[in-house]
């Protein structure tokens, strides 16, 4: 029997391919866009507070930093102890339209190596990892110049 | 009306890992502040406890626990939590009480036992705390957001790895002056550059590490401190617990994103500068009195942002600074003298207080042969998780 497909959290992205991306909320009344998600209150104090409603975040966006996982994370990480660790990248995008940073892990085989401050990202849909039953999916950030 | 408090007595157990409890680290530190007040536990009117979150479900009742093992003699108690800055909290509720007149004399002990390896968050399925959040989705350790803030410094600002390599010099050199330090080696550049990588660009020896230790201050009013023959004590004059301004555009943790600009730009003033701007404001002191800082060194890069947050130097200018020598001991505004993050690793509710025993000693001319000549005023400055300002100004 195939895997269920679950997104690690609910409601924070969706569609596949070309069509995947992050999911945030938009304020009504200022503007203001909140991811994650904020589906209170809005959270501008300047703000009377307007409707909350679903926003797809630009796709693509330029690296504000990045960094490695040199070390197996803690727990509730989830890894295989028993397989050796294979070192991730992580990157923090600013999305220009929204005026926000995202951080997001970098697809499986980009290392820091591959990274620069500026370049161009765009978001994917990844893997976190998997169990008996379920594939638990995430966003990842590739560089725009990367083929999948 | 005066707004000080006097600082009337500090105490440490030293950092390190002992393998015992943090009750035993807390109550140690404040005994040794007691002793250094010439006051007994039965004096102190109140106690206020930083919190340590390890341990279970007593390690959160901090205050009580520690007046527990003091003995119970019936004083106000009060346990704060505020994560790396649980410590300026208590400092600034024993402050609070104080100037309203509700305590003459306040005891402020914060201790821990921290575990070995990644601080991870408590255990359980909790998708709606932020901090278990990023550990389940991203794997973004501490050390992965010191990471992403010092490889950003050297893009925008081009500070290498040298820059920060020594930083760890300085503060390993001073930490080697200090007995209640963890580490009390001096480090070369080149050992820093053969450690290994932990969260790219940070090396191990980038990273403060997780201690055991406690730290205790006696604080009380002036005119008891008058009274009790201090005539001219170390006063704290601000404390400054202040929260983001929205909208906060540095990536902080534990969170996943930053506030957004699409309803108006951020703040002139960044978080980490505000903090520094109201102690200073309520101080009235600037950068150019400072005789000495003590900064949250968690990383030898973050060290660098504190320089220019707490307007040592322009932004941009941190590296320079610390290549001139003016943080090191002699410069002209020595930083960490204590050895800082780096020479003690990081024990939570203790470390805010634990400044602040530098800071006192420094100004008591106590600091034996890491003594910052003829000091007057120092700042000491972190902040803690959550969005958490913490800084407090002494003066003598």
């Amino acid at each position: 029997m195939p895997r269920a497909r679950t997104p690690v959290v609910a409601g924070w992205f969706s569609g596949d391919g070309n069509g995947f991306r992050l999911l945030g909320t938009r304020c009504s009344a200022c503007t203001a866009v909140f991811f994650p998600r904020e589906d209170g209150h809005c959270r501008n104090p300047r703000c009377p507070g307007g409707e909350l409603a679903e926003v797809a975040l630009s796709r693509r966006g330029r690296v504000w930093s990045y960094t490695d996982s040199r070390y197996r994370p803690p727990s509730p990480y989830v890894t295989n102890p028993e397989l050796p660790w294979r070192p991730y990248a992580l990157i923090a995008v600013e999305l220009e339209a929204e005026g926000l940073v995202v951080l997001g892990q970098a697809v499986p085989g980009v290392t820091v190596a591959d990274l620069a401050v500026g370049m161009e990202v765009e978001v994917v849909p990844g893997v976190l990892h998997e169990d008996a039953e379920t594939t638990w999916t995430t966003w990842q950030w590739r560089p725009t110049g990367v083929k999948a | 009306m005066t707004r000080d408090v006097a600082v009337l007595g500090v105490g440490m157990h030293p950092w390190g890992k002992w393998g015992r409890g943090f009750v035993t680290y807390g109550v140690a530190a404040a005994r040794a502040a007691l002793a250094d007040a010439g006051l007994g536990w039965r004096d102190v009117g109140s106690i206020v406890g930083a919190d340590t979150v390890r341990g279970g479900y007593p390690g959160y009742v901090a205050g009580a626990t520690f007046a527990r093992a003091l003995g119970w003699q019936g004083a106000r108690v009060t346990s704060v939590y505020a994560a790396c800055a649980s410590g300026a909290q208590a400092v600034d509720t024993a402050r609070a009480q104080i100037l309203s007149g509700l305590a003459d004399v306040v005891l402020v002990v914060g201790a821990d036992a921290a575990p070995k390896g990644f601080f991870r968050p408590a255990g359980g399925d909790r998708p709606d705390d932020p901090d278990w959040l990023r550990f389940r989705v991203l794997g973004a350790t501490n050390p992965a957001y010191f990471g992403l803030y010092a490889r950003r410094r050297m893009a925008v600002h081009g500070d290498t790895l040298d820059d920060f390599a020594h930083v760890k010099v300085k503060n390993a050199a001073l930490g080697a002056l200090n007995p209640r330090a963890r580490y009390r080696k001096a480090v070369t550049a080149e050992e820093v550059a053969a450690s290994a990588v932990v969260a790219d660009p940070l090396r191990l020896l980038d990273i403060c590490a997780t201690s055991d230790g406690g730290a205790a201050l006696v604080l009380a009013g002036m005119e008891f401190a008058r009274r009790h023959g201090a005539a001219d004590p170390v006063r704290i004059r601000a404390v400054s617990t202040v929260s983001p301004r929205y909208p906060s555009t540095v990536l902080d943790l534990p969170d996943i994103a930053t506030d957004s600009t699409a309803a108006g730009p951020a703040p002139a003033v960044p978080f980490r500068e505000s903090i520094a701007r109201a102690a200073y404001e309520e101080a009235g002191v600037g950068p150019g009195d400072l005789s000495l800082a003590e900064v949250y060194d968690l990383s030898t890069a973050l060290e660098l942002q504190w320089y220019e947050d707490l307007g040592l130097c322009a932004e941009g200018e941190a590296a320079k600074l610390l290549r001139e020598g003016s943080t090191s001991l002699g410069g002209r505004i020595p930083v960490n003298t204590s050895g800082g993050l780096a020479s003690f690793g990081e024990a939570v509710p203790a470390q805010a207080l634990a400044q602040v025993c530098e800071l006192t000693w420094q100004l008591r001319g106590d600091a034996g042969d890491r003594q910052v000549a003829g000091a007057r005023v120092g700042i000491a400055a972190n902040q803690g998780l959550f969005g958490h300002g913490s800084a407090v100004v002494a003066l003598r």
